[in-house]
């Protein structure tokens, strides 16, 4: 299938966006990740599933360039990504969230998606200083980017407000249109439901399928609550303890005994 | 009018003008410490080095002629050109910007994540390592700062409060240049970083570093910008105080009174810094104007730091500071 697969429901998936190859990832003596293997295609959505603790974020915090493996590489749109920071990994076109919700609290709503334009404002230093004309048009248009992600995600009533003023199912769809905001190649959400109720965790699901549908947008996310996964997404890779335990469709992950074993536990005798 | 009331008035507009220039350099402290969250020692220092830059780059001075003449046994001092003053300010604006580079290089860059109390102590070393510069590269005698700024009393306003109180104020033509130019200079900061991309990454670093590195804002970048921006207020400082009172050693002392200032204003907030100062400068002045007499004269020199002292008792996170909030 290296040319790409159709979905379930008659998506076309396409070629390999991302691809980790062997990636292991050291703290000190503790192996948070060893030797994991995997890729991610245009168009998909892709999860990471896993215990607490099996190294999701860690595997998104390679990705996204914040850590750095010890072996292994990660191929970008079919070429080895060399080392770098994880502000030239958001300029390479990777968005993502944090699990623990990385906003500017002391920002408001709009402001915040905007800075999600930045990686696309082209107007040098100079010419933003003194404010012509250039910068002008720079700005309406990038505005203009951030207004419809806004919309696109039912936030208009609140664009104004400061981010640190809003209830936290609130922040977390703001962090995702901050995100969308840079019209990603690749999207990176961490945890996008932890801490939600039901309902809240129905509506991000859906703001997830929309944005995929409507955008096109190649989206990675990590989750431990398997059953909001299996519905959202194409293709799963199943972590626990730093390995790779499976990885396939859902239907394909839900019969597999190894996973089955690290989600219910499995008696040793 | 009363005597004493229009003497108090005039006194009064003397303190606002002063005050403007504490701000100034209140303003650079506050630059660095919203978007790095370092309290700079160095900024009366940077003012200092600013403004003995220009002085030197205006003379044609050598630098470091001193040091070359012990040396290598020649003499020289002078290339023996004069550099027009605004020339001579652009050239200097470089020389501060490669201060920025060079501090976010050799300094900052290798104390990322480190406990703020260890970034001030770096702070206070590259205080002492920039007068040793100021010293070694342009020499330790007062120098005259003349840029073109107008100087002297102002006649109109004597001659206008002399016709309507049959009593001229005294109001010093440079202090009214120095208001209008710091004026200008909080009005150009905040719609710097309200409406520009820069400005935005600026306020998003100061925000949350690692949120800023998500959206592809580096923060290396933004510090030497930062740095800069605050050499800037520097030199603008030090072409105030240096045209004021001539540039010397002492002109790194005037950050001490911005300390005052921030506490009264807030480490975080540019009108913050406006207002502290023109509370310090009034305060200052009415102080000595109404009680001096009796209590010795010369409270100037401490009525800041007892009313700072004050604030931190009844609010230590000054009047447009962020309020302090610990989560237990």
């Amino acid at each position: 299938m290296s040319e790409g697969y159709t979905t379930a429901d008659g998506r076309k998936i396409g070629g390999v966006v991302m691809e980790m190859k062997n990636i292991t990832l050291r703290f000190g003596g503790v192996k948070a990740i060893t030797d994991i293997s995997f890729d991610i295609r245009e168009g998909e959505i892709r999860a990471i599933i896993g215990p607490n603790g099996a190294g999701k974020s860690s595997m998104l915090n390679v990705m996204s360039g914040f850590y750095v493996p010890q072996e292994g590489e990660v191929w970008f749109h079919g070429k080895p990504r060399p080392q770098m920071r994880p502000f030239e990994v958001a300029q390479q076109g990777i968005a993502r969230t944090f699990q623990n919700i990385a906003l500017f609290e002391g920002m408001s709503v709009l402001d915040n998606v905007m800075t999600g334009r930045l990686t696309h404002m082209k107007t040098g230093l100079f010419s933003q200083a003194i404010w012509k004309g250039k910068a002008e048009a720079d700005e309406t248009e990038n505005r203009e980017i951030a207004e419809k992600i806004i919309d696109f995600l039912e936030i208009q009533a609140i664009r104004k407000t400061p981010v640190a003023r809003l209830p936290y199912g609130l922040k977390k769809r703001v962090e995702l249109a901050r995100a969308l905001a840079a019209q990603p190649k690749l999207l990176l959400l961490d945890e996008p439901m932890a801490g939600m109720n039901v309902e809240e965790k129905e509506d991000m699901s859906r703001f997830i399928l929309d944005v995929n549908d409507e955008f096109g947008t190649t989206i990675a996310l990590i989750e431990h609550d398997m059953g909001v996964v299996m519905d959202l997404s194409d293709r799963v890779v199943v972590m626990d303890y730093g390995k790779k335990i499976g990885d396939g469709t859902p239907d394909e992950v839900r019969s597999n005994q190894d996973v089955i074993d690290a989600y219910l536990g499995v008696s040793h005798d | 009018m009363p005597d004493q009331l229009l003497y108090a008035m005039e006194v009064t507009l003397n303190g606002l003008m002063a005050g403007v220039l504490y701000a100034l350099v209140a303003l650079g402290f506050v630059l660095i410490f919203k978007a790095s969250g370092i309290f700079n020692f160095a900024q009366g220092v940077m003012a200092l080095f600013a403004a003995m830059t220009l002085v030197g780059i205006m003379n044609g001075q050598v630098p470091f002629s001193h040091l070359i003449n012990a040396t290598l046994g020649t003499d020289i001092h002078h290339f023996g050109w004069h550099v027009p003053a605004l020339l001579a300010i652009i050239l200097t604006m470089g020389v501060m910007v490669l201060l920025a580079m060079a501090v976010q290089k050799f300094v900052m860059g290798h104390l990322v994540n480190q406990e703020p109390i260890i970034l001030f102590m770096a702070t206070i070393g590259l205080a002492y390592f920039l007068e040793g510069l100021s010293d070694l590269m342009w020499g330790s005698e007062i120098k005259k700062l003349d840029v073109g700024l107008p100087q002297g009393i102002n006649d109109a306003i004597d001659s206008v409060t002399f016709d309507m109180f049959g009593y001229g104020f005294f109001i010093d033509n440079l202090d009214i240049v120095a208001t209008i130019i710091a004026a200008l200079l909080v009005i150009a900061l905040m719609a710097f970083s309200q409406y520009t991309k820069q400005g935005r990454a600026l306020r998003a670093v100061a925000d949350d570093h690692q949120a800023a590195l998500s959206v592809g804002v580096s923060l290396n970048f933004i510090w030497v910008l930062v740095w800069s921006l605050a050499g800037f207020v520097a030199l603008v400082a030090g072409i105030m105080w240096g045209t004021k009172s001539g540039v010397q050693f002492s002109l790194s002392l005037i950050a001490l009174k911005a300390l005052p200032v921030l506490m009264l204003g807030g480490f975080t907030s540019i009108p913050g810094a406006i207002v502290g100062g023109l509370i310090i400068g009034v305060g200052e002045k009415l102080f000595e104007f109404a009680l001096g007499p009796m209590l010795g004269g010369a409270t100037e020199n401490w009525f800041a730091y007892v009313l700072a002292l004050l604030f931190l008792l009844f609010r230590p996170q000054g009047l447009f500071g962020e309020k302090i909030i610990e989560r237990v």
